[in-house]
C-alpha cells in the first residue's frame, strides 16, 4: 500500500487553518489567520518573535483549542480526534520535553517504544551526532544537543507530518547543517514538514512554501523564489560609519531616479532595490562623497525574504 | 480507516518513509512504568526518602521505646514495623510522586508526552506501575530489616489480604493527593510542600505510632490518610484483621484527591 492510498484524500492539504483567532488577555496572538500546507512539502511559517507562530503550531498539535476558526490536520480535528491524530504526527517543542536526569539515547528509546514501527534508534543517534552525548543526563546537554534530541524524538515514530518549532535556534553552523540535511531527507522520503523560524536563510534554504506572518496575520505566501522575485531582482545595501542625516533617503532617491527604491533600515544603513549596475554604484559613491558620509560596506545581492519582510511591514525581521 | 500499511512497497522505500502507528497500549504502559521506575531509583534523594528515613524511624523508634519505656500493647518492633511500612508507601506515593510530577511539568515532559501516542490514562497507569514496583522493593527491604530485629507479624489470610489492599488503596489516596499538589503548584513549591507535609505527617500523623498514643487528639487524627494507612497496616499485621473504618477514610481521601486533581491539574 502506498502513502497516497493510505491518505483519505490524497490531494487534501496536510494542514488547513481557516480564520484562526486566539486571544490571551489583551494580546491578540493570532488574528484571522488562514493558511494551508501541501503534503510532501516543507512549509516554513516565518515571522518575528511574538508573531503568533508557536500559538498556531500548538493549535495544530492539539495543545490549544481554537477560540475562533477551524484547524484540520491530516483531515482530522486536533481536539476531537486527538487520539487518532497523535500517532501520525511528530512534534518538536521549542524547548524541554525530557526528564532532567534522563540520558539522550534512553529518552529517544523511550519515545520509540511508544510507536508501532519506530526508526532504528542507533541510526538516528548517529545521523544527528548524538552518539557522544548518549550517556549524558539531559540537563547537561548543550542547547544544540537538546534540540537535536527533540528533533529525533519528533521523527522516531515515522510520522506522516512533523511540526518543528524553531528547529535550529541558537545552533552552531555545523549542527544547523546536520538538521537541515535531515529535514531535506525526510521530505524526499515523503514526510510533510511544517517549521516555524525567524531565520530567513533557513526558510530560503529549506522551504517549498513560505507563509510570512506578522502580528497574528498572514502577510505573504509563496515559494521563496516567488516571494523574492518581485519587480527588481537586485539590491544594494549601504552601511555607513556615522548616522545619516534624516533627509538622506529622499536625497539618494532623487539622485538615483525612478528605477530604484531607497528604504531606510537603520540610522546607519539603507536598502536600495533596483538595477545594481555600475552606473547605479557610481551614483551611490558620488552621493556619499557629496553628503560627506563614509561607506563602511556596500553589498550587492539578490532580494532576500528579509527584504520582502521589510518592504511589507516596514520593520526588520531581526529578533 | 486503516493506518497500518504493509512493508516494502512502492512509495515507502526511503529510510524515513512514513509508517506511523501507536504501540499497543499495554506496551506503552509497561515502557512508561519502566522508565519512571528507573528515574525514581536513579535519584539519590528519593532513596533517602524511600528507605533511609523509614529505616532510621524503625531502628530509632525501637531504641527510643526501650530507652524511654514507651508502653505498647505489643513489642516495639511488632507495633512500629507496620507503621514504618505505611510510612514507606506514603513517601513514595505522595512525596516522590509529587516532586517527580512537579518537575515533569516544569521541564515540559508532560507536554511532550501529551503529543505522543501514550494517552493520559496510560501515563497515569505507568506512574502507578512505577510506584508499585518501588513500593515492593521498599517493603521487601524494610520487612527484612524488621525480621532481623525480631518482628513476628500475625500472618492470617485476612491480614495479608488487608495489608495488600491497604497498600493499594493507600497508594491511590496519597498518589491522588500528590498529583493534586504537583498539578497546582510550581515545581519548587511542590518540592517544599511535599517534603513539609511528609514530615508533618511523620511527626504528628499517627502513621508510625498508633492513634491511641496521641491521647485525646487521636480520634481526630484517625481521619488523616496517614493514620488510616498506619491503622490498616497495624490491624493487618498485629491482629491479622481488617480495619474497615481506616479503609473508608482512605477511600474518602482517594475520592477527594481524584476530584481535586481532575479539577485543577495544569499540564504545563
Amino acid at each position: 500500500m502506498t502513502l497516497s492510498e493510505r491518505a483519505p484524500e490524497p490531494n487534501e492539504p496536510a494542514v488547513v487553518v481557516e480564520d484562526l483567532r486566539m486571544r490571551y488577555g489583551d494580546k491578540q496572538a493570532v488574528d484571522g489567520l488562514s493558511l494551508g500546507v501541501d503534503r510532501g512539502t516543507i512549509t516554513a511559517v516565518l515571522g518575528p518573535n511574538g508573531a503568533g507562530k508557536t500559538t498556531t503550531l500548538e493549535t495544530c498539535e492539539g495543545y490549544r483549542r481554537p477560540q475562533q476558526g477551524r484547524v484540520r490536520v491530516l483531515g482530522l480535528d486536533p481536539q476531537e480526534q486527538r487520539r487518532e491524530l497523535l500517532p501520525r504526527i511528530g512534534v518538536m517543542l521549542q524547548n524541554g520535553g525530557a526528564w532532567s536526569g534522563v540520558r539522550a539515547v534512553e529518552m529517544l528509546r523511550h519515545v520509540a517504544s511508544l510507536h508501532a514501527h519506530p526508526l532504528p534508534v542507533p541510526m538516528l543517534v548517529e545521523r544527528l551526532g548524538l552518539g557522544s552525548s548518549g550517556r549524558t543526563p539531559y540537563r547537561r546537554l548543550s542547547g544544540g544537543q537538546q534540540q537535536r534530541l527533540a528533533l529525533a524524538m519528533a521523527v522516531v515514530g515515522r510520522p506522516e507530518l512533523v511540526f518543528v518549532d524553531e528547529p535550529t535556534a541558537g545552533m552552531d553552523p555545523q549542527a544547523r547543517h546536520t538538521t537541515w540535511e535531515l529535514l531535506d531527507e525526510l521530505r524526499s522520503d515523503g514526510v510533510t514538514i511544517v517549521l516555524t523560524t525567524h531565520y530567513m536563510d533557513e526558510a530560503e534554504r529549506l522551504a517549498d512554501q513560505v507563509h510570512v506572518i506578522d502580528q497574528g496575520r498572514l502577510i505573504a505566501s509563496g515559494s521563496p523564489v516567488d516571494l523574492t522575485r518581485g519587480g527588481a531582482t537586485s539590491t544594494i545595501r549601504l552601511v555607513v560609519t556615522e548616522p545619516f542625516p534624516p533627509t538622506a533617503p529622499a536625497s539618494l532617491q532623487t539622485t538615483l531616479g525612478e528605477s530604484t527604491t531607497v528604504q531606510p533600515i537603520s540610522a546607519h544603513s539603507l536598502l536600495i532595490t533596483g538595477p545594481a549596475d555600475p552606473g547605479t554604484l557610481a551614483k551611490v559613491s558620488a552621493w556619499c562623497d557629496e553628503q560627506g558620509v563614509l561607506p563602511e560596506s556596500l553589498t550587492l545581492g539578490q532580494r532576500t525574504l528579509e527584504d520582502v519582510f521589510l518592504e511589507i511591514t516596514g520593520r526588520e525581521l531581526a529578533v | 480507516m486503516s493506518t497500518s500499511p504493509t512493508t516494502g512497497t512502492a512509495g515507502a522505500t526511503g529510510t524515513f518513509a512514513p509508517r506511523p502507528g501507536a504501540a499497543p497500549l499495554h506496551r506503552m504502559v509497561v515502557a512508561q512504568a519502566r522508565m519512571e521506575t528507573r528515574l525514581l531509583l536513579r535519584n539519590g534523594e528519593q532513596l533517602l526518602l524511600a528507605l533511609v528515613i523509614p529505616l532510621i524511624v524503625l531502628v530509632g523508634g525501637i531504641a527510643a521505646a526501650d530507652h524511654v519505656g514507651l508502653k505498647f500493647s505489643h513489642s516495639p518492633v511488632d507495633t512500629l514495623t507496620p507503621g514504618v511500612l505505611a510510612l514507606a508507601v506514603m513517601s513514595t506515593s505522595f512525596t516522590s510522586l509529587a516532586i517527580a510530577t512537579g518537575f515533569e511539568r516544569r521541564y515540559g515532559v508532560l507536554k511532550r508526552l501529551g503529543a505522543s501516542p501514550l494517552p493520559r490514562s496510560g501515563l497515569l497507569a505507568g506512574k502507578v506501575g512505577a510506584l508499585l514496583v518501588v513500593e515492593v522493593l521498599q517493603l521487601v527491604v524494610i520487612g527484612a530489616v524488621a525480621l532481623l530485629l525480631g518482628w513476628s507479624p500475625t500472618l492470617t489470610a485476612v491480614g495479608v489480604l488487608s495489608a495488600v489492599a491497604a497498600v493499594l488503596l493507600g497508594t491511590a489516596a496519597f498518589a491522588s493527593l500528590g498529583l493534586f499538589v504537583a498539578g497546582a503548584l510550581r515545581a519548587e513549591a511542590t518540592l517544599a510542600a511535599a517534603n513539609l507535609i511528609y514530615l508533618l505527617l511523620l511527626a504528628g500523623g499517627a502513621v508510625v505510632f498508633p492513634v491511641d498514643s496521641y491521647g485525646p487528639a487521636g480520634g481526630l487524627l484517625s481521619l488523616l490518610p496517614s493514620a488510616a494507612l498506619g491503622t490498616a497496616m497495624r490491624t493487618a499485621f498485629l491482629h491479622g484483621g481488617f480495619a474497615a473504618g481506616a479503609f473508608l477514610v482512605l477511600a474518602a481521601w482517594t475520592a477527594v484527591g481524584t476530584l481535586l486533581t481532575a479539577r485543577t491539574f495544569q499540564w504545563e
